[in-house]
């Protein structure tokens, strides 16, 4: 097991000029569905968007749907702190859209289209998009815009808000065909894994979690910036490069992810190491909370965000989410109330698993980190003090 | 085959008719929202609840509830 923490197999791309990414990269092998599948399965790669679904198993839904599919590439990049997507279709725009070749080939696709989200210029992706059959939708959007049956129905015309998800966009999508939608950055790990194969692949990150992935890191640091690292590379040496100051703890996962405290940095970027701490490693975000930041009030401020991006379809989402970042406030604000914790775990409780996407799930799973890696921090708020607005010399004094 | 309950959360309006006529399958939340009483996602719908089921599918004015078989 290999856990080399720094690799370069997507970052060293070669910007739109096709045969610069040839001499990298080599041609782009002509693979029917069993061989591709063969070396994604065995590649074990997952997806890199947020929920981390083994790829495979999402393309053998859509090629036993029956009828010709759609594959979309999903660059809309929701995700306000998450930066990876537009930096990979910067730098190597040819890789990613060899993924969706690749892809759309094996499975005799009728539609392969790689839809970008407004923060992302769409140009090289246009450039590198020259000679290939294959779409470019710059679209609109914010943080739920890229759930993919809102990504479906942007495609098809129709408003970029979830659907409900009992009928799968794998048996009907886009057009109504059977769809395969896949983060960008999948479609780039797809695209390596049909040049050279599933032990290649393996060659860098766990037995369990193989291969590499793109993180942004964000907040305080020095250098904020997207970088790559095998997966099971342990937190901390993913974020070295980017020289946290003073961090108290790092959201993993971003908005709907999870704490690590800055205690536990030697914890490894894999599904099950994160398992403990509710977290996963998502679509790679890491935003580093310093010490003079109140995670109360940080955390109320990414909830009134959060309350603000509901598609306003589910009850739960829109009346929950708003009642979750007004409790938040108020802690984060100083009323000594002993009984907004428990409040706001119950409604936290009471939200997940009740909407048509994952929105209150993961603005839920945040929320609920937050009371508990800062449960110190929660109980000096309700004795009336914050411990991020006083410093170690000068005591409780505010 | 198991029955199963859900919820398309897109249409509920959280009018409440489905509490009302499973009550030992949902009740409602703050906000008059359906809520599994056992925590499922889709809550399982027992052989002697079946009609009652059927009966709430029918009576949702916003159409939002659906019945189906599950593998589990």
């Amino acid at each position: 097991v290999s856990s080399q923490t720094s690799v370069r197999r997507l970052l060293d791309g070669t910007g739109t000029d096709r045969h610069a990414h040839l001499d990298r990269y080599g041609p782009l092998p002509h693979l029917s569905l069993e061989p591709l599948l063969a070396a994604v399965e065995a590649g074990g790669l997952t997806g890199r968007g947020g929920a981390g679904f083994p790829t495979a198993t999402k393309v053998r839904a859509v090629a036993s749907a029956g009828r010709r599919p759609v594959v979309v590439g999903n660059a809309m990049e929701g995700e306000p702190l998450s930066h990876k997507d537009a930096v990979l279709l910067a730098r190597n725009p040819h890789l990613v859209l060899d993924g969706l070749e690749v892809l759309a080939r094996a499975l005799h696709v009728k539609r392969a289209v790689l839809a970008v989200g407004p923060d992302i210029d769409p140009s090289p992706s246009r450039a590198a998009a020259r000679h290939r059959t294959l779409e470019i939708a710059h679209l609109d959007g914010g943080f739920v815009a890229g759930q993919e049956t809102a990504l479906v129905n942007q495609l098809d015309g129709r408003r970029a808000v979830p659907r409900d998800p009992f009928t799968r966009v794998t048996e009907a999508g886009v057009d109504g065909r059977p769809t395969l939608v896949l983060n960008a950055e999948t479609c780039a790990q797809v695209a390596l894994l049909a040049r050279y194969g599933a032990d290649w692949f393996r060659s860098a990150g766990t037995t369990d979690d193989p291969g590499t992935s793109l993180f942004t890191v964000t907040g305080s640091v020095r250098h904020p910036g997207v970088v790559e690292a095998a997966r099971g590379s342990r937190l901390g040496e993913v974020l070295a490069g980017s020289q946290p100051v003073d961090p108290v703890a790092v959201l993993v996962g971003g908005y709907h992810g999870a704490w690590v405290p800055a205690a536990d940095l030697d914890v490894r970027m894999t599904r099950s190491a994160l398992t403990a701490y509710r977290a996963a490693v998502g679509a790679g975000v890491l935003h580093v909370l310093g010490e003079s930041t109140c995670p109360i009030g940080y955390a109320a401020e990414v909830a009134d965000y959060l309350a603000g991006e509901s598609a306003r379809q589910c009850g739960p989402c829109l009346n929950g989410l708003p009642h979750l970042a007004r409790n938040l406030h108020r802690l984060a604000s100083g009323a000594r109330d002993p009984l907004l914790p428990g409040e706001i775990e119950r409604m936290s409780a009471l939200v997940s698993g009740r909407g048509a996407c994952a929105h209150p799930d993961g603005t839920a799973r945040f929320v609920a980190s937050t009371l508990d890696v800062f449960r110190d921090h929660v109980a000096a708020h309700l004795e009336g003090w914050c411990p991020s607005r006083v410093r170690p010399a000068s005591g409780r004094a505010s | 085959m198991t029955a199963r309950l859900h919820v398309d959360w897109t249409r509920c309006d959280g009018h409440g008719a489905c509490a009302e006529l499973l009550p030992h399958l949902l009740t409602v939340d703050d906000f008059g929202f359906p809520v599994s009483r056992s925590g499922e996602k889709d809550p399982r719908v027992a052989r002697r609840d079946r009609e009652a089921a059927r009966h709430a599918v029918r009576n949702c004015p916003l159409m939002a509830l659906r019945l189906y078989d599950a593998a589990s």
